[in-house]
């Protein structure tokens, strides 16, 4: 019992960081049915700045190392990251729009290639580690329940993501805006027949997905303590699996998606081991898949004629 | 001069010319149908006046002001909405929030949204019945309703109206048209697109036939419900 509780809490915690990352690949598919690769090395780049701004901030200006200064990280990260998603949009996309889909997608491969060399090329090839000061940030407390360990490091991450997304589900569910995006993710044309200015919806999802993935870097810096340059491969690609899990589009899917392969894989490394997770989680993912070919919350409503 | 005025609309589809020099005026508060057969370039004159589609040529005046260079997500702001072909509702949305996006134009004047939601609601008792039902869980006659009811949400000064019959039962049809006439009663100019003929020729003040992109003949209702090339092409004989 310990065993399990203590698994699914790890799980739960690395399941946050893929469901934030996911909300990223799934609101972009779903605004313009195109998977953006570049979303997983925005994450990555969101961990190095927020190593840069801790640096920064606690190292350099010698601020004290506070929860009001953990809280100011993450808002310059996701500030910071939106705005690259939002050049980034402009500049790979948005000039791609009416050449089809495929051509938006080789642009986003090579936009993922771009930021991860220039990561490289800025901080190097080999791992950085999040400095010392930052265990001043969390202090190492840990609790016991139930037999099962909990860190404060872990509830504060888990805070912290269930802040971002039940926000974001709040805006998403029950704002005009929110709705109109919602509206743009099923058709656009008659998105704008509303009077729904498209062009600044989709400008609108790539402020708010790679803030939510860069928040989601900053929570894997500060819980791992080291960092690297292809971070954003592995995670993307398991964020990206947990929206497809979700039912890619769905919001809540993807985080249901998230939190479910981060428990998945978990328990299949406290009850397997670790070596097996990767390969436990996707039979779980195709199983699923088959069972609900649209991911869990995925559901297609037919429109009658 | 006309609410509505089209001048020599020339508009394509890549290299398919649709239309090949429209011309017509809807003059407010009248109820105009464009009548043709499949692909004669119906949708295409929505599609173009609503800016959806640009016209390569020609001009689109409306209220004197020409609109042809403004973005389909303007046209609404100045007075004109669109029930589309095959309803278009937002299916995984909610029968509220499919009227809440009719109302996007109006911004946060709830007021303005209330006070046509109720006036949607009188026009249409069934869509408050179901505010709260998925759209794409509605029958097709309900989603037809949404669809004009939610056009109604910007309070627009042109309603224009694709094929509203298309899928439904003659009695629901019977209903669509007597509400579309009531509409028109509380002063909203109407351009309907059916190929429904008689049915659309028996509402409209005026019309005009649509073939192969160009206007083959125009007049008032009766004109065009007498006239023999119209009774033996559209009107079964």
């Amino acid at each position: 019992m310990g065993q399990f509780l203590q698994q699914l809490i790890n799980g739960l915690t690395i399941g946050s960081f893929y469901a934030l990352i996911a909300l990223g690949y799934t609101m972009v598919y779903g605004v313009l049915k195109l998977i953006n690769f570049a979303h997983g090395d925005l994450f990555m780049l969101g961990a190095y700045v927020g190593l840069v701004t801790l640096m920064g901030l606690v190292v350099n200006m010698g601020m004290s190392a506070s929860l009001l200064v953990l809280l100011a990280i993450f808002l310059i990260v996701m500030v910071v990251i939106a705005l690259v998603g939002i050049v980034l949009e402009r500049v790979a996309y948005r000039p791609l729009y009416r050449a089809g889909r495929l051509p938006p997608v080789v642009s986003a491969l090579g936009a993922a290639i771009f930021i991860q060399n220039a990561v490289m090329l800025l901080y190097g090839a080999r791992y950085r580690t999040y400095p010392e000061e930052f265990k001043a940030i969390v202090p190492e407390v840990i609790w016991t329940v139930g037999g099962a360990r909990i860190s404060l490091m872990q509830v504060v991450m888990l805070a912290i993501a269930f802040v971002l997304m039940a926000g974001l589900y709040i805006f998403v569910q029950y704002t005009r805006v929110g709705t109109a995006m919602r509206a743009v993710s099923l058709d656009h044309d008659i998105a704008r027949l509303m009077g729904i200015d498209v062009y600044r919806i989709i400008a609108l999802v790539f402020i708010i997905g790679p803030a939510l993935g860069a928040a989601g870097g900053v929570m894997v810096g500060l819980f791992y303590g080291r960092i690297y340059f292809t971070l954003g491969w592995g995670y993307g690609l398991k964020a990206f699996t947990a929206a497809i899990l979700g039912g890619i589009g769905n919001i809540p899917g993807a985080m249901i998606g998230g939190l479910l392969l981060g428990v998945i894989e978990a328990l299949a490394t406290g009850f397997v081991s670790d070596a097996w997770k990767n390969a436990i989680a996707f039979v779980v993912l195709i199983l699923i898949l088959i069972w609900r070919p649209t991911g869990l919350l995925g559901e297609r409503v037919v429109e009658k004629l | 001069m006309g609410l509505l005025e089209l001048r020599d609309i020339h508009t394509y589809y890549g290299h398919v010319h649709a239309l090949k020099g429209i011309s017509l005026t809807v003059e407010a508060g009248e109820i105009v149908t464009l009548i043709g057969a499949n692909g004669a370039g119906k949708t295409t004159t929505l599609r173009t006046i609503s800016g959806l589609e640009r016209p390569r040529q020609g001009q689109v005046l409306f209220e004197e002001q020409e609109t042809n260079r403004v973005p389909a997500h303007e046209i609404v702001y100045r007075g004109i909405s669109q029930a589309p072909e095959g309803r278009k509702v937002f299916a995984t949305l909610t029968v509220q929030e499919n009227l809440n996006m009719g109302a996007y134009s109006l911004g946060n004047d709830k007021e303005a949204i209330e006070e046509n939601r109720r006036r949607v609601f009188k026009l249409f008792p069934r869509l408050e019945e179901r505010k709260r039902q998925i759209a794409g869980t509605l029958s097709g006659g309900e989603q037809q309703m949404l669809a004009i009811g939610r056009a109604l949400m910007a309070r627009p000064k042109l309603l224009m109206l694709d094929e509203p019959s298309l899928g439904l039962a003659p009695m629901l049809v019977k209903a669509i048209f007597q509400t579309i006439r009531e509409i028109n009663e509380q002063g909203v100019t109407i351009l309907l697109v059916e190929q429904n003929a008689r049915v659309a020729l028996r509402l409209a003040d005026k019309g005009y036939v649509l073939e192969t992109g160009a206007i083959a003949l125009a007049g008032t209702s009766q004109e065009l419900l007498d006239d023999p090339r119209v009774k033996a092409a559209y009107l079964g004989g």
